[in-house]
């Protein structure tokens, strides 16, 4: 079992357990070493920004993130999810200089930097679109366990099935909280502050 | 004068009757809403609900709008935190029932749209059911992301789109609206 698959089956099984108890997922408490072997999600990335800058995760340390994976061509999921980010960061106030909402999407092919970066800003200027080459694109989604697959439709542009989790990241660069796509706003902008205040 | 005054006033006693009755017993569409676009988009979804106050059962079997090259009836499915956005061939709508298309849950697809939707703006959608037959709706454009049509700029709650602070344990978004009647394509 290669250590990609345990990562896998870990998150599948905490995923399982947290919807069919129907309780709040906090990501911290599957990733004790004893579940997973010691392994951690999240992690290094390159991507690319809108104005063409590269930025890795050290481009954000210091900063709270909240990422979520999309793609531009999504009529639901992903307007729900990044109106609820940008509804949290409203929510936030003043804590919001210390947050740092990301946009990655799964579907780089279509998905260019200026177009990332034009979509995103119809939600919340504070959010930043970035996208990558296909195998940078692999990479991050592999170390936040985001599932991506090209769909075809019928005489349409294809779709992709993805994964809808906006993940919380510490300033230190650990990704300590994930929120199903579907929450609201107030209750991202309320657990942040609850995060930032343990910490501060 | 006094024969005038209770003639209205039975007018009146009946009129409130009236207004219940006529929409139970037809098919209605309402609280029809798109989102506004993000710039570049190609997609979009228009959301609804109709009442089938008939005493038959009918299905919603097709849609088309001027706005954009093609209209199809979708479903997102929520496989743990996996969202999948599926075709369906039809919706639909019992006698009686109420069946309500909002995000997370089936929606119109708006293929190939001719331009971006902006706030405020409407454009005509029509939709088609096997028996009902066509009905031309206006929709109306809320902001980017809008949970619920009355939602034109504040938060995300208006009754009956779902409110989902008030679904503890439903973080993993779990509201998707397949086994609304919604068959699988």
């Amino acid at each position: 079992m290669t250590r990609r698959t345990r990562l896998h089956l870990a998150l599948g099984a905490a995923l399982l357990i947290a919807s069919a108890a129907g309780t709040g997922l906090y990501l911290r408490s599957w990733l004790a070493p004893a579940a997973d072997g010691g392994a951690s999600l999240g992690g290094p990335f390159t991507l690319t920004r809108a104005d063409g800058v590269t930025v890795t995760e050290s481009t954000y340390r210091g900063k709270w993130l909240l990422i979520y994976f999309g793609y531009t061509y999504c009529p639901d999921a992903c307007p729900t999810a990044l109106n609820a980010i940008a509804e949290a960061m409203e929510k936030l106030g003043p804590a919001a200089t210390n947050v740092q909402p990301l946009f990655i999407t799964i579907d780089p092919a279509r998905d260019t930097p200026a177009v990332v970066g034009e979509y995103v800003k119809a939600f919340d200027p504070r959010i930043v679109g970035l996208t990558g080459t296909e195998g940078q694109i692999a990479a991050v989604a592999t170390e936040y366990q985001v599932y991506y697959k090209r769909r075809e439709t019928e005489g349409g542009p294809y779709l992709m099935d993805h994964t809808s989790l906006i993940y919380v990241v510490d300033p230190a660069g650990k990704l300590v909280r994930f929120f199903g796509g579907s929450s609201s706003g107030e209750r991202i902008a309320q657990h942040l502050l609850e995060l930032m205040s343990q910490t501060s | 004068m006094k024969h005038i005054l209770i003639l209205a006033l039975a007018l009146l006693a009946t009129l409130p009757a009236q207004a219940q009755n006529a929409p139970s017993s037809t098919l209605s569409v309402d609280q029809v809403w798109a989102r506004a676009t993000p710039g570049g988009a190609k997609t979009g979804a228009v959301y609804l609900t109709v009442v089938n106050g008939t005493a038959s059962d009918d299905k919603i079997v097709g849609a088309s709008t001027p706005a954009a090259r093609e209209a199809q009836l979708h479903t997102m499915i929520d496989d743990n935190g996996v969202m999948k956005m599926r075709e369906l061939k039809s919706i639909d709508v019992k006698a009686g029932a109420t069946v309500t298309l909002k995000p997370g849950g089936m929606h119109v697809m708006l293929l190939g749209l001719t331009k971006p939707l902006k706030p405020g703006d409407s454009f005509s959608l029509t939709l088609e059911f096997e028996k009902g037959g066509k009905k031309e709706l206006a929709v109306a454009v809320t902001k980017a992301g809008a949970m619920g049509m009355g939602n034109m700029g504040g938060t995300g709650n208006m009754p009956g789109m779902g409110n989902m602070d008030n679904m503890p344990g439903h973080d993993m978004g779990s509201m998707g609206g397949h086994g609304m009647g919604g068959k699988q394509n």
